[in-house]
C-alpha cells in the first residue's frame, strides 16, 4: 500500500511542478516526473512478490507457472507508454527551443502575448 | 468479421504520413499531392462502411478479449464519415491556403498523422489502444498548433502541449485503475464486468479521470482555457480539423463510448456532464460576445457548442442523444466551414480583426456567402441545419424535465444569433476600406470546398428528417444497448 500512495505522491509533484514552476525546463522535468510516476503505478498493478518472469518454458510446470507468473500485459502497456512519453518530451523540448529563440527566456511569466 | 476497410482506415493515412516525408525529402510537392489522395480513399471508404453491417476486426487474428479489436456500429459510422469528410475538404483547401508556408511537406505528414489517430480513436474497442491513437492525434494536433512558429502560435502550442498531457496522463490513471479491477482492457470485456458489480468507488474514480482527460480534449468549462488560444493561431485548414473534428473525435466521442457503452451511464456521471455542458455554453457565448479577432470569436463558439452536445449526452434519453450526435455533425460541418471562411477572409486582407474589415461583401462575393451561411447555421436560423439540431436538444430537455437546461439552451442560441450578427455587420457589410479596393475572390480550390461545406450544411437542414431517422436515431439507440455492444464484440 506504501508504494502506491508514495507513487502517487511523485504524480502529484510532477503535476504541480509542470502547471507551477515557471521556468520551462523546470516544466519540462515536471512532465517527465508525472509520465514516470504512471508507468511505475502500471507497473506495480502488475508486480508479485517473488515473481518470475513470464516466458512459458517447455518444461515449465504450468500450475506454478500461474502462481508466481508476473501479469505480463502493463509490461507491454508501459513499454507503449514509455514512447508515447519520449515523444512529447522531445516536442516540448523542441518548443522550448523555439520559444527561447523567439522570447530570449526561459520564464514563462513573461511569455504572454495571448490573452481575452 | 466487418471488412478490411476497418484497419486501412488507420493504416493508409499512417502509411501516407510516412510517405509523404520520405518522397517530400526528394519533391517538394509530395504532400500537396497525397494528402488530399490519401484523404478521399478514407471519405470512400467511410461513405462506403455507411451502409455495411456492424461487426468486429481482429487484428492480427486474435479473438477478444485478447487481441486488439476494431468495432464499427452505428456511431462509429457517423463520426468516421464526418471526420474524413471534414478532412477531405480541409486537405483540398490546404493544398491552395498553404502556398505561402515554408516545410509545407511536414504540414501533411502531420495533419495526416492526426487523421490516422481520430480514425483510429473512433474505431477502437480497445482502451490502451484507444490511449495509443489518441496521443497520436494529440502530438501532432500540438506540433500543427505551433506551425506558423511565431511568437503567440508557440506560446498557445506549448500551453495546449502542456494541458493535453496532464488530460493524457490522467486517461492512462483510469485506464491502469479499470485493467486493476477487472483485468481486462477491452472495452466489451469490461463492460461485461462492471455491469455484473455493484457501484464501485474506485470505477467511479476512473470515470472521473475520464471525464476530465476527455473534458479537457472536448474544451469543456472549466478545462477550456487552452482552446481559444489554440485553434486560432494554427494555420485555417488546421483550425478547421481542430474545431471540426478533433474535439469531438478525441473528446465527446470516447466520453460517450466509455461513459454510456462500457460503465453504463451512472446517474450521477451523467448529471455532471450535463452540468459542465449547461455552464460552457454559457461561459463560451459570453466569452466570444466581446472578441473582435474573428478566429478566436469562433473558438469560444466552439466552447458553448460543445456545451450543448454535452447538454444532449447528459440527458440520457435516445433523443436527446440522438439530438447531441446530430449537433456534433452539424458542428463539424458548420464550424469548419466557417474556420475555412475566416482564413479566406485573413489571408485576403491580412488580419484577423473584425473592426479593419468591412464591405467585403462585393469584393468577395463567394466568401462572405459561406461565412454568412455559416453564421446563420451556428445562429440557429431555419432552415440552416443548426437550428434543427439546437431545437431537437432543447425538446429533448424539456422532455426530460431538465427545464433550466433547456431556457439555458434557449437563451444562448439568442446570444449566438448576436455574436454572429456582429460578425457579418463588421466583416461582409458597411463600407470597404480603402486599402481594399484591390482585394480579389480567394483561389478556386478554396472557393469550391466552402462551396461545398455551404451547401451541405443548407441540404443537412432542410433534409434533416432523413437524416435523424437513417443515422441519428439508430446511433442513440445503439449506444443505449449494453448489452448488444458486449454481445457484438465478445460474441462475434
Amino acid at each position: 500500500m506504501v508504494v502506491y500512495i508514495l507513487d502517487m505522491v511523485i504524480l502529484v509533484i510532477g503535476i504541480y511542478c509542470l502547471i507551477a514552476k515557471r521556468h520551462l525546463i523546470k516544466k519540462i522535468i515536471g512532465m517527465v516526473l508525472m509520465e514516470y510516476s504512471v508507468n511505475l503505478f502500471l507497473i506495480l498493478i502488475g508486480y508479485r512478490h517473488n515473481g518470475i518472469a513470464p516466458i512459458l518454458m517447455p518444461d515449465e510446470n504450468r500450475v506454478h507457472f500461474a502462481q508466481y507468473g508476473v501479469d505480463p500485459l502493463p509490461q507491454a502497456l508501459v513499454l507503449t507508454s514509455i514512447v508515447i512519453g519520449l515523444g512529447t518530451l522531445a516536442l516540448m523540448a523542441a518548443y522550448a527551443m523555439r520559444l527561447y529563440e523567439k522570447y530570449r527566456t526561459f520564464d514563462m511569466s513573461e511569455i504572454r502575448r495571448l490573452k481575452g | 468479421m466487418a471488412s478490411v476497410m476497418l484497419p486501412l482506415s488507420v493504416g493508409i493515412p499512417l502509411l501516407s504520413a510516412v510517405l509523404i516525408l520520405l518522397i517530400g525529402k526528394a519533391w517538394r510537392n509530395a504532400g500537396a499531392l497525397f494528402a488530399p489522395i490519401t484523404t478521399l480513399i478514407t471519405l470512400v471508404f467511410a461513405i462506403d462502411l455507411l451502409g455495411a453491417d456492424a461487426g468486429t476486426y481482429w487484428m492480427g487474428g486474435w479473438p477478444p478479449p485478447f487481441g486488439i479489436v476494431l468495432v464499427l456500429d452505428s456511431v462509429s459510422k457517423v463520426l468516421l464519415l464526418v471526420v474524413n469528410m471534414v478532412a477531405f475538404l480541409a486537405s483540398v483547401y490546404a493544398v491552395s491556403y498553404m502556398q505561402k508556408y515554408t516545410a509545407q511537406n511536414k504540414f501533411y505528414a502531420l495533419f495526416i498523422l492526426m487523421l490516422a489517430g481520430m480514425n483510429g480513436v473512433v474505431l477502437t474497442g480497445d482502451l490502451f489502444n484507444l490511449y495509443v491513437f489518441l496521443e497520436i492525434a494529440s502530438i501532432a494536433s500540438y506540433a500543427l498548433v505551433g506551425f506558423g512558429v511565431e511568437h503567440e502560435e508557440l506560446e498557445a502550442g506549448f500551453k495546449y502541449l502542456v494541458l493535453g498531457t496532464i488530460a493524457s496522463t490522467m486517461l492512462l490513471v483510469g485506464i491502469a485503475i479499470v485493467y486493476n479491477l477487472t483485468g481486462s482492457v477491452n472495452m466489451a470485456d469490461v463492460a461485461r464486468f462492471v455491469s455484473g458489480m455493484p457501484p464501485n468507488k474506485a470505477l467511479l474514480f476512473a470515470l472521473a479521470m475520464f471525464l476530465f482527460g476527455f473534458g479537457l480534449k472536448a474544451g469543456l468549462v472549466p478545462f477550456h482555457a487552452w482552446l481559444p488560444d489554440a485553434h486560432p493561431s494554427a494555420p485555417a485548414p488546421v483550425s478547421a480539423m481542430l474545431s471540426g473534428v478533433l474535439i469531438k473525435a478525441i473528446g465527446v466521442y470516447p466520453l460517450i463510448r466509455i461513459t454510456y457503452s462500457v460503465f453504463g451511464a451512472p446517474n450521477i456521471i451523467l448529471n455532471l456532464i450535463l452540468w459542465l455542458g449547461v455552464i460552457s455554453a454559457v461561459v463560451g457565448v459570453f466569452l466570444a460576445l466581446g472578441q473582435y479577432d474573428i478566429k478566436r470569436l469562433m473558438a469560444y463558439h466552439s466552447v458553448s457548442q460543445m456545451g450543448y452536445v454535452a447538454i444532449g449526452i447528459g440527458l440520457g434519453t435516445p433523443l436527446g442523444i440522438a439530438a447531441a450526435l446530430f449537433h456534433m455533425f452539424n458542428h463539424a460541418l458548420f464550424k469548419s466551414l466557417l474556420f475555412l471562411s475566416a482564413g479566406s477572409l485573413e489571408s485576403a486582407t491580412g488580419t484577423r480583426d473584425l473592426r479593419q474589415m468591412g464591405g467585403l461583401k462585393k469584393k468577395m462575393p463567394i466568401t462572405s456567402l459561406a461565412t454568412a451561411t455559416g453564421s446563420l447555421s451556428i445562429a440557429g436560423v431555419p432552415p440552416f441545419n443548426g437550428f434543427f439540431s439546437k431545437l431537437l436538444i432543447i425538446i429533448a430537455a424539456i422532455m426530460a424535465k431538465q427545464y433550466v437546461a433547456a431556457g439555458v439552451a434557449a437563451f444562448v442560441s439568442l446570444l449566438t444569433l448576436a455574436s454572429f450578427t456582429k460578425v457579418m455587420k463588421y466583416s461582409l457589410l458597411g463600407k470597404l476600406n480603402e486599402k481594399y479596393e484591390r482585394l480579389k475572390e480567394s483561389p478556386v480550390l478554396m472557393a469550391i470546398v466552402l462551396t461545398i461545406l455551404s451547401v451541405l450544411c443548407l441540404g443537412v437542414g432542410l433534409f434533416y428528417n432523413y437524416f435523424m431517422d437513417s443515422i441519428f436515431n439508430p446511433a442513440a439507440n445503439d449506444l443505449l444497448n449494453q448489452a448488444k455492444y458486449i454481445s457484438m464484440v465478445i460474441g462475434g
